[in-house]
């Protein structure tokens, strides 16, 4: 079976930190490539680099050397603006604290993106009501985040995330602030989503089982450096 | 991020934390008051004090007089007297040739003479002054017992309270009651008389024809007014009459004048003359062409442009100050914006990084503290401007309450006009706006994963 084209490639990236007189190498060399359509799953302990590498991918952060390749730009290369636009237009993300703004209702929470891309007010609802719908939050819209549950909040979080219908889904341990039946009922939905609208989902985790269960390839990280890169299932 | 949905945001973040923000914009509206109700108070008065002297008639007139009027025994000309011209009588040929000057408004000959005036048996000798019907609005009959006359040719009088006492001890009574008074009329000489006259000169070898008769006369007239203070100071210039006839009837008296021995002398009696013409111009910029024009046709002016000039100096320098003092309040407003706005962006530095995440610009990020700041600075100026005008409607009030305390009539000295009002807030938000660059610029320099990891 031919393999899907290379959707996002990281080459020789790496990542330095400095404190003080000393270095330190988050990521170190790391070359990866992601298909088009793929769940990757970055695996490691804590401080191996997964969500620093992540980070890069998602144009959060840039790299100190290496270049990662999105479509064909170089993220390394991009101006602030231009970062902001791939994160805005290309990019969705969900955090393991969940990031939704306190003050704000929930489907406020999943409108801000397309305030952001200044999407005009009569497709914003359309589209809110979509995402929520989709994540089954359609009745808990006018919700605050403290009124809702964590698995709640971080399905609330996979609305807004999905609500720009990007190209390249990104989650920091999502399941991280979650029990274990929300942990799996949210990688449950993103997996659905993934699949239906076939986004291509780079996932950090530390929790093998759930990597296993849900990703089409794990990549195992430690000190920075790309262990494994594992086989495509 | 469309300019709608920032303000939005923005306003939104402004009610959450209501209190803080609350303080910080009742800081700048306190700041803009006190700068408001000092420039109100500065503009208030200088307004006050230019009505007044407008009204009052010294700022936009040009006293006239004869140069062949006397000066004073030991009074020499003037070093930078104008070389002599031919000397001109003060007649009313002169007073038709400056009715016809560009900017002239009003021409008014000075009528002041010496009288006896008889009231209930008593006989009082008194100086009279005749006076044009526009003093009537020059605010010097304000507070006036009675009325002002109530035509410009009526046979009324106003009395000057110390004058009153001395025919009544209750002044104001005398108002509706008439009063004689004794005066001398300037006459032509009859016929014959002008041929005893000529003789006369012809044996004198004078060589000037022509004289005056005096006839003692009486007219009646009713009081309609008496008024504490001397009104004709600010009318003539002069002072120091009391008693007020309107001016046409003044000038219908023919009451001779001391210029007519004058003329006598110098042979030019054939028409009546005046002491001194007040010429009213449309505002103080025409005092000075006026006055020049007039100074062309041979006579000697006077006016009190210079004094004009430094009043709005003084007033400029007052407005200077009360501004200074105003604006130290609204500097230390701004600082209390900044410190806001700086322990805004620590609390909101994970929401700073939530927003960037989702793909928010530097800009966007900039643009929404900038829009907080220019809200608070919008919201503290608009309360600003209506607290100072309550400050200023405060002193007004107290004022007046004043004044009224002493039998002064009450005066509006805070005034707001829409430019200060106006610039009161657009100055709020400027300020308000430059306090929040630096907040704004630290805010948009965040890096969004070190936001993110903070709590």
């Amino acid at each position: 079976m031919p393999s899907a084209p290379v959707f996002i490639q990281a080459e020789s990236v790496s990542r330095e930190y400095r404190l003080g007189e000393s270095v330190i190498r988050a990521v170190d060399a790391v070359s990866l490539s992601v298909e088009k359509g793929e769940f990757l799953a970055l695996l490691g302990s804590s401080g191996s680099g997964k969500s620093t590498l992540l980070s890069m991918m998602a144009g959060l952060d840039r790299p100190t050397s290496g270049a990662i390749r999105v479509q064909d730009r170089n993220l390394a290369e991009l101006d602030k603006e231009e970062l902001a636009r791939y994160r805005r237009e290309t990019v969705g993300m969900v955090f393991q604290s969940f990031n939704l703004l306190p003050r704000m209702t929930l489907e406020e929470n999943v409108e801000l993106p397309l305030r952001l891309a200044e999407v005009n007010r009569a497709d914003r609802e359309s589209r809110v009501g979509e995402a929520l719908q989709r994540v089954g939050l359609g009745p808990r819209r006018r919700h605050r985040p403290s009124e809702l549950s964590g698995g709640e909040q971080q399905r609330g979080a996979l609305a807004r995330a999905l609500v720009n219908r990007p190209a390249i889904l990104f989650a920091d341990e999502p399941t991280g602030n979650l029990d274990s039946v929300n942990g799996e009922q949210i990688l449950l939905l993103l997996r659905e989503i993934q699949d239906s609208l076939g986004m291509t989902v780079i996932m950090v985790t530390h929790e093998r089982p759930l990597a296993e269960k849900f990703a089409n390839r794990i990549a195992l990280l430690s000190d920075g450096r790309l262990l494994s890169d594992g086989a495509r299932r | 991020m469309k300019t709608r949905d920032l303000s939005e945001l923005a306003v939104r973040n402004l009610r959450e934390a209501v209190l803080r923000n609350s303080l910080t914009t009742l800081g700048v509206a306190v700041g803009v008051a006190s700068l408001v109700a000092m420039l109100s108070l500065g503009v208030g008065l200088q307004t006050l004090a230019s009505q007044r002297l407008s009204r009052s008639g010294l700022f936009d007139a040009v006293f006239v007089t004869s140069q062949r009027n006397f000066r004073g025994p030991r009074q020499p000309p003037p070093p930078d007297a104008a070389p002599k011209r031919e000397s001109r009588p003060l007649d009313d040929d002169a007073r038709i040739q400056f009715s016809k000057l560009p900017n002239v408004t009003e021409v008014y000959p000075q009528i002041r003479f010496v009288t006896d005036v008889r009231y209930a048996g008593k006989s009082e000798s008194t100086s009279v002054l005749g006076l044009p019907d526009s003093s009537r609005s020059s605010g010097a009959f304000d507070g006036m017992k009675g009325a002002f006359f109530s035509s410009p040719t009526a046979d009324e009088a106003i009395l000057q309270i110390d004058f009153a006492k001395l025919l009544s001890d209750q002044p104001p009574s005398l108002i509706g009651k008439e009063l004689t008074l004794r005066y001398a009329e300037r006459g032509a000489l009859s016929k014959a008389a002008d041929d005893d006259e000529a003789l006369l000169d012809s044996m004198m070898g004078s060589g000037k024809p022509g004289g005056i008769s005096i006839i003692p006369r009486e007219k009646t007239l009713r009081v309609v007014g008496v008024i504490e203070s001397d009104p004709s100071a600010g009318i003539g210039g002069f002072g120091g009459a009391r008693v007020y006839l309107p001016l046409k009837t003044a000038e219908q008296l023919h009451v001779a004048q001391p210029d007519d021995l004058q003329a006598f002398l110098s042979g030019n009696s054939a028409k009546p003359s005046y002491m001194a013409m007040t010429v009213r111009v449309r505002s103080p910029k025409d005092v000075l062409q006026v006055e020049e024009a007039i100074k062309q046709l041979g006579f000697a002016t006077f006016s009190l442009l210079d004094a004009t000039k430094s009043l709005r100096l003084v007033f400029t320098v007052f407005d200077l100050f009360l501004g200074l003092f105003g604006s130290l309040a609204l500097t230390v407003a701004s600082l209390g914006i900044i410190n806001t706005l700086v322990m805004a962006i620590l609390e909101r530095r994970r929401e700073i990084g939530i927003l960037k995440a989702l793909g928010a610009t530097d800009r966007d990020v900039r643009s929404l503290f900038f829009a907080e700041a220019g809200a608070m600075g919008l919201f503290g100026g608009f309360f600003g401007v209506a607290l100072g005008w309550l400050i200023g409607s405060a002193l007004t009030w107290g004022t007046t309450i004043y004044l009224h305390r002493q039998n002064l009539p009450g005066v509006k000295i805070s005034y707001i006009p829409w430019w200060l009002a106006l610039g009161g807030i657009a100055f709020a938000i400027i300020v308000s706006l430059v306090a929040g660059l630096y907040p704004a610029s630290r805010a948009a320099r965040l890096n969004p994963v070190d936001a993110l990891r903070y709590e």
